[in-house]
């Protein structure tokens, strides 16, 4: 029998939440570990085997000098890399900086920012290395990671869902909350994967499976516009968790030209 | 003869975060100890600002991944002080039931996952599967029904969406709740058991004392408010903890680490400190099982807090199976309306590791001005490196790995989560790097 596949999960500038979603399959956890070599993965275990890896998880965005020399470290060492989450896809929250003042942001929150290795921006791995695939969310969905981990075994190509969110509304028979309430939500440019999950608890979507391959987002920002919503209102909701996705970075950057972020 | 060892953990496995320990050791005498933690910085209070105050919960939920409910039910309640509003009791009991979640959680991820294979000599939970199955499974299948019941209240387990100033989006469904209700009454059996496994294991000595801080309310064990209290005697409002804590600058090192006035002592907060302040409040299955236990709890070594968890689990399983019993309706108000104003608030919960504070000041255009977030491994780093210190000093004749193990295990003790404290210490990076691990 061949060698069980190795699987090795890299964290940089993150919160472990989407790293932890493999610890929260509960039921298949064990079975997973028995189909893959668990190689390297610090946060559950302690032994550690060296690389080459033939699938590394990567959670957490580039955001230290550090981290640029290491994430191509890790893409020379995985044979197959996934990014995990908004950080590593999007740059995450803490992209905000972006369009921030960073020498402001450090010496806010650091009595002394001499000290701090960081860079001004926070960036998805795609910006640094050639990503291979991409699971999206802030988390990720534990199910889709399951579908890919199983795909990557039985050799299959996975192929996570492109289409919007309101497609998973609609699945679901939610009412529409943009049309019926006039809340302003993303989910007609956001990429499926959470299941709806804010319109169903009555909330608007706020992007954090990112922007879909074909979201056009300024035209639905004009629309809310043209309603209720003001710019003011839109910009922190455009340019939230995953708001340095280049759909959704055009979007806010159109709202706030004075802060745009010129890449 | 100048004989000087360096002990140095590259990184830390099986604790939350990345972080590293740098020990010096000069003639037998240790003169460093340094808990180096290089997670990067992410900016929060930074972030925050100009940010619409409604996304305090949602946000600062983000620094933290395995305790999300703590930063959101701390950001809530700070903001609600700075509103002037209260919300209702309804809210209040579903705030409880949504934090019993995150401690069932968590608690048993650190036990079954993460710590429990270093009292039974396994470096991790998969390798331990393989002799102690039963286990491992018994402690997945009582994380999954935290999970669960996360998922029902705040809609998912990691960055739940529930969350909102003044209450909830919506209220958690009662027919989902009482569905649960088999599920948790086996896992506070699977628990109970579990908790008598752990409860014989070989615990090493006890290194001190501590000074315990934690929460302490008059009706409840302490989750969502109540009073600071230490056992030094300290019994103070939550909105007067910056009068008697701060973050010192340390001058061997580059870390900030919070310690109590007025004499700069360090103290811990957390499991430990929980049961030994607050043991009359646990629920009464806990406080039976704890009972036979027979721990003197005011002797205990940080290795015990394992059986604090477990009994903090059980005292969680026990509260939500009485909140869902009694859940008869949902309530018609489940978010109490507010008008922004300029204002300042402040409030502390008790997060599974330990106290956590924010303060918040807001304007009247509802955007959110300042922000201070002190996490609980923060104000216990003093303390992990006080007894690391001891530990090498009474350890210093062990050969290298075996004493570096020690310190690993010390440290996994706290729980320590280093995504939450990165922002409080100065990173110190040595750049000796190798392949993709981290140096």
């Amino acid at each position: 029998m061949a060698a069980k596949p190795t699987i090795a999960v890299f964290k940089f500038a993150s919160c472990d939440g989407c790293q932890l979603s493999l610890l929260s399959l509960e039921d298949e956890l064990l079975l997973i570990a028995d189909c893959f070599d668990v190689a390297y993965f610090p946060e559950a275990r302690s032994r550690q085997v060296a690389g080459p890896y033939d699938v590394g998880l990567v959670e957490g965005s580039i955001s230290t000098a550090e981290d640029i020399d290491r994430i191509q470290e890790v893409r020379r060492q995985c044979r197959t890399l996934v990014t995990i989450g908004a950080c590593a896809t999007a740059g995450g929250i803490q992209a905000l900086r972006n369009w921030a003042d960073h020498a402001e942001f450090q010496r806010y929150v650091y009595a002394e920012p001499a000290f701090v290795d960081s860079l001004a921006t926070s960036t998805p791995v795609a910006a640094h290395v050639k990503v291979d695939y991409e699971l999206r969310g802030c988390p990720i969905d534990k199910g889709q990671l399951l579908t890919f981990l199983s795909a990557m075994l039985r050799g299959a190509t996975p192929r996570p869902a492109t289409y919007s969110v309101c497609v998973e509304c609609k699945r679901r028979s939610l009412v529409c909350l943009a049309v019926s309430r006039g809340v302003p939500c993303l989910g007609p440019v956001t990429q499926a994967g959470c299941g709806a999950l804010c319109p169903s608890f009555g909330r608007g979507c706020f992007g954090c499976f990112g922007p879909h391959p074909t979201a056009n987002v300024v035209p639905l920002l004009d629309q809310y516009q043209a309603g209720e919503a003001s710019g003011e209102e839109l910009l922190p909701l455009v340019r939230g968790y995953t708001g340095y996705a280049s759909a959704f970075r055009e979007a806010g950057d159109a709202i706030d030209p004075e802060r745009a972020d010129h890449e | 003869m100048n004989n000087r060892r360096e002990l140095a953990i590259k990184t830390l496995t099986r604790v939350e975060g990345e972080g590293a320990l740098n020990a010096t050791i000069r003639n037998g005498v240790v003169e460093q100890v340094e808990l180096n933690i290089y997670e990067p910085p992410r900016y929060f209070e930074g972030l925050l600002r100009g940010r619409p105050l409604e996304e305090a919960p949602d946000i600062t939920a983000r620094i933290c991944g395995i305790c999300p409910v703590a930063y959101q039910m701390t950001a809530c309640q700070a903001m609600e002080d700075a509103l002037g509003i209260r919300v209702t009791d309804e809210i209040n009991t579903l705030r409880r039931l949504f934090y019993c979640g995150e401690w069932i959680t968590n608690h048993s991820v650190h036990v079954f996952l993460l710590h429990l294979p270093d009292f039974l000599g396994y470096e991790s939970s998969i390798s331990m599967a393989a002799d102690y199955r039963e286990l491992v499974e018994s402690g997945l299948q009582i994380k999954k029904v935290g999970n669960q019941l996360l998922d029902i209240v705040g809609g998912r387990a990691v960055h739940p969406i529930n969350a909102a100033i003044g209450g909830f989006h919506r209220a958690p469904s009662q027919t989902a709740l009482k569905s649960l209700l088999p599920s948790l009454e086996r896992a506070i059996a699977a628990s109970v058991d579990a908790l008598h496994f752990i409860a014989r294991l070989d615990f090493p000595e006890p290194s001190g004392t501590y000074d315990y801080v934690s929460l302490r309310h008059t009706d409840e064990y302490p989750m969502n408010t109540g009073r600071v209290v230490s056992l030094s005697g300290l019994d103070i409002a939550i909105e007067d903890y910056e009068q008697h804590f701060r973050e010192r600058q340390v001058a061997h090192s580059t870390a900030l680490h919070s310690t109590m006035l007025p004499g700069d002592e360090a103290y811990l907060v957390g499991p430990l400190a929980r049961i030994n302040l607050c043991f009359d409040q646990l629920s009464p299955i806990a406080k039976r099982e704890a009972q036979r236990c027979r721990v003197n709890w005011a002797a205990a070594s940080i290795y015990q807090s394992v059986i604090a968890r477990m009994l903090e689990l059980i005292d969680a399983f026990e509260e939500a199976i009485c909140i869902i019993r009694d859940y008869q309706v949902e309530p018609a108000i489940t978010r109490v309306e507010y008008s922004p104003r300029d204002a300042v608030g402040m409030h502390a919960t008790e997060a599974p590791r330990g106290l956590l504070y924010h303060r918040y000041a807001i304007r009247s255009d509802g955007k959110i001005a300042e922000a201070k977030i002190v996490p609980p491994t923060s104000q216990n780093q003093a303390q992990i490196e006080l007894d690391l210190r001891q530990l090498l000093e009474a350890s210093i004749d062990q050969a290298d790995d075996q004493l570096t193990g020690s310190c690993e295990r010390l440290i996994r003790s706290y729980d320590p989560c280093i995504s939450c404290a990165t922002h409080f210490v100065k990173l110190n990076l040595t750049r000796a790097n190798e392949s993709p691990q981290r140096a």
